[in-house]
């Protein structure tokens, strides 16, 4: 296989964009004509091929761009990566877990060689050839964590097991959905879902959580996630909120099919063999709604989905100012024929 | 649950009741490493029985070489060690669990202190190996009755923070002088009778330590009880669950899907609704909230029994 990566932005000009492949291969997020909340977790155990579910860390065209847009972003605010001190060794854990998922998985792109502690890492797309000693972090330009997830698209939570909860207490987060690592870190799994509405009342934290508690070691799990954003943009923090905020007033009939972005996340979860911790890699995938309806079901769904969702969600996803505009763009695209289940276009 | 077969490449008695088994995969392929405190499930086709029994990894987590357990022969029990210990030879190959920790280290202490009572030993040889590893500091206080019993001095390395409390020695374990010299911020992990468990918790909680300073461990083998009948909502079957049986083999040899993971009341996976209760769960697991376990709508079957008229489950 051979990726050809886009020379492409996720700020100022906004140069992003999806290669027809890579619109065919999006995840989209919707099974059926309609969304609720729900546990809705699988084993990530391979998928179909060429998706974004084949393997355990999905590289595609846009890696490099965002590893570019994710040392911007660090750069601006180093506390966008962060690890208390007891959560080193987890950080290993994660280092080993890409680091081996990925030689393994696209073997012309990264390579491996392990000797006992002594590891060499090449990562071709990026031009970094590293010789280091496992667990010492004094052969690491950066701590573990942070070496492994600059070159890694989409973001980390590692978390730390312990009292029968999960605890926030590590990092990598610059391409969140409104929320930040700063704020949650050192939070336990229902204190930093506290904000999100209804979920509690229906008791999906306390199935979730029961769930995740028992990930097993060689059993990772993988669920779906969407919002939207104006925008192609991977940095929509609180903290830089007075710049992506503003750009949700900029929608118009005409500009909505190009602007407007529906941004899903693929979510993982690994449990880490050394430290017990697990692995929180999520994913953010975008796609323009002008590049989604060429696909016939997903423009349809879509437009149904958005349609009947309730107001407490589309507020808590952040684009109930623009939800109207939204459903108009769409009902174009929906002539009310019947969608065929799951997720995937129709051939 | 995933598992694999891998090959007994070592058995070792290390004392008169307690044998060393080392399992290997059979084509020397890199077993998945784990966490001090981890433990595996051992299957075994005894006859007409599976049974399937946890027990805790000794080897150095960072070793994926192979998998080590100690096993105590319980022959008071339902047979699962008694079986390792008379019918397991070198070379016989068992089903083995992936890891899974229920009892790992807090590594946000700044000092662990380790007790164990008998085959509690276990899990904090582990422990110790990670904190080896880690350069964390720790000390081991490790009680048994006699030396003879105390099979885990031959794991244990001669260390000055390693201690022995030999009761018939005289040295009985002190508690109250072990907890009360720690520094703040140490953390306290116990393995053993549940009498010692709870002796550490009542002690910690005189000298005012944090309860979330406090780790226990105990695995309890399902205990024999009375023969008892439980019906499943879904197919209106009738399963019976004999005396020497748990309702979780009783269920899986009526084909029931069942999850689980350690089938010793700690970790949850088999918990199972209760539709309708005619008499008294007894509960012996350490899942449940007293609260749950009152009102009788729950049940782990991996250690849980019935006595009375009428069980429903939700299965």
């Amino acid at each position: 296989m051979t990726i050809q990566f886009n020379d492409e932005t996720f700020r100022d000009d906004y140069s992003y964009h999806n290669s027809a492949e890579a619109i065919r291969r999006f995840p989209f997020p919707f099974d059926k004509d309609d969304y609720m909340y729900a546990v809705n977790m699988e084993p990530h155990a391979g998928g179909r091929e060429g998706s974004p579910f084949e393997n355990r860390f999905d590289v595609d065209e846009h890696y490099v761009a965002e590893m570019r847009d994710r040392e911007i972003t660090l750069n601006e605010d180093p506390l966008r990566c962060q690890s208390l001190p007891h959560m080193e060794l987890a950080g290993w854990d994660l280092l080993e877990l890409i680091m081996v998922s990925k030689s393994e998985d696209y073997p012309e792109l990264f390579s491996l060689h392990r000797d006992g502690d002594r590891w060499h890492w090449i990562n071709r797309p990026l031009g970094i050839d590293h010789k280091f000693t496992f667990l010492d972090p004094t052969t690491l330009p950066y701590g573990p964590m942070e070496y492994i997830t600059r070159q890694a698209q989409g973001d980390f939570a590692v978390l730390d097991q312990r009292e029968g909860n999960l605890w926030m207490e590590a990092g990598m987060v610059t391409s969140q959905a409104d929320w930040s690592l700063d704020f949650d870190i050192g939070m336990n799994f229902f204190e930093w879902h506290a904000p999100v509405p209804k979920a509690h009342e229906m008791g999906i934290f306390q199935r979730a959580l029961k769930f995740l508690l028992a990930i097993q070691q060689d059993s990772p799990s993988r669920r779906l996630n969407w919002t939207m954003t104006v925008n192609p943009r991977l940095d929509t923090s609180p903290e830089n909120y007075h710049k992506w905020g503003p750009e949700k007033r900029t929608l118009t009939p005409e500009n909505v099919g190009e602007k407007q972005y529906l941004r899903v996340e693929l979510q993982t979860f690994f449990r880490l063999p050394r430290s017990n911790g697990l692995a929180f890699p999520i994913r953010c995938y975008l796609i323009s709604l002008q590049d989604l309806v060429t696909v016939p079901k997903w423009g349809r769904r879509l437009h149904r989905v958005i349609r009947d969702l309730p107001d407490e969600l589309a507020d808590y996803k952040g684009f109930a100012v623009n939800r109207q505009l939204i459903i108009d763009y769409l009902a174009q695209f929906d002539d009310g024929k019947p969608t065929s289940p799951g997720i995937f276009p129709d051939e | 649950m995933s598992a694999q077969m891998l090959r007994v490449t070592e058995i070792e008695a290390l004392s008169p009741l307690v044998k060393r088994f080392r399992f290997e995969h059979p084509r020397g392929e890199k077993l998945p490493l784990f966490s001090g405190g981890a433990h595996v499930v051992v299957e075994m086709s005894d006859g007409d029985a599976l049974r399937r029994n946890a027990y805790s990894l000794i080897s150095d987590p960072q070793d994926g070489s192979g998998y080590e357990i100690a096993v105590r022969r319980e022959d008071g029990g339902r047979g699962g060690s008694r079986f390792m210990h008379a019918c397991v030879r070198q070379g016989d190959m068992l089903r083995i669990s992936t890891p899974l920790n229920l009892f790992s280290l807090d590594m946000r202490a700044r000092k662990h202190v380790l007790i164990a009572g008998g085959i509690g030993i276990t899990p904090i040889i582990a422990q110790m190996q990670q904190l080896l590893r880690m350069q964390g500091r720790f000390e081991i206080h490790y009680a048994a009755r006699s030396r003879r019993e105390a099979a885990g001095l031959r794991l244990l390395p001669s260390l000055p923070h390693i201690h022995a409390h030999i009761s018939d020695e005289g040295k009985r374990m002190d508690l109250g002088a072990i907890l009360d010299r720690q520094p703040i911020g140490t953390h306290v992990y116990t393995c053993g009778p549940e009498g010692l468990i709870t002796a550490v918790a009542q002690c910690a909680e005189r000298l005012g330590w944090p309860c979330g300073s406090l780790h226990s461990e105990v695995f309890l083998a399902p205990p024999p009880g009375r023969a008892f009948e439980v019906t499943l909502a879904k197919t209106g079957q009738r399963v019976s669950v004999s005396p020497h049986q748990s309702l979780l083999e009783a269920l899986e040899e009526a084909q029931v899907d069942m999850d689980w993971s350690c089938r010793g009341g700690a970790c949850g996976r088999c918990e199972t609704e209760v539709v309708s209760c005619h008499g008294r769960i007894e509960h012996n697991d350490h899942w449940l909230s007293e609260d749950e376990r009152s009102s009788q709508t729950k049940i782990m079957p991996c250690v849980s029994r019935f006595r009375g008229k009428e069980l429903i489950l939700n299965r």
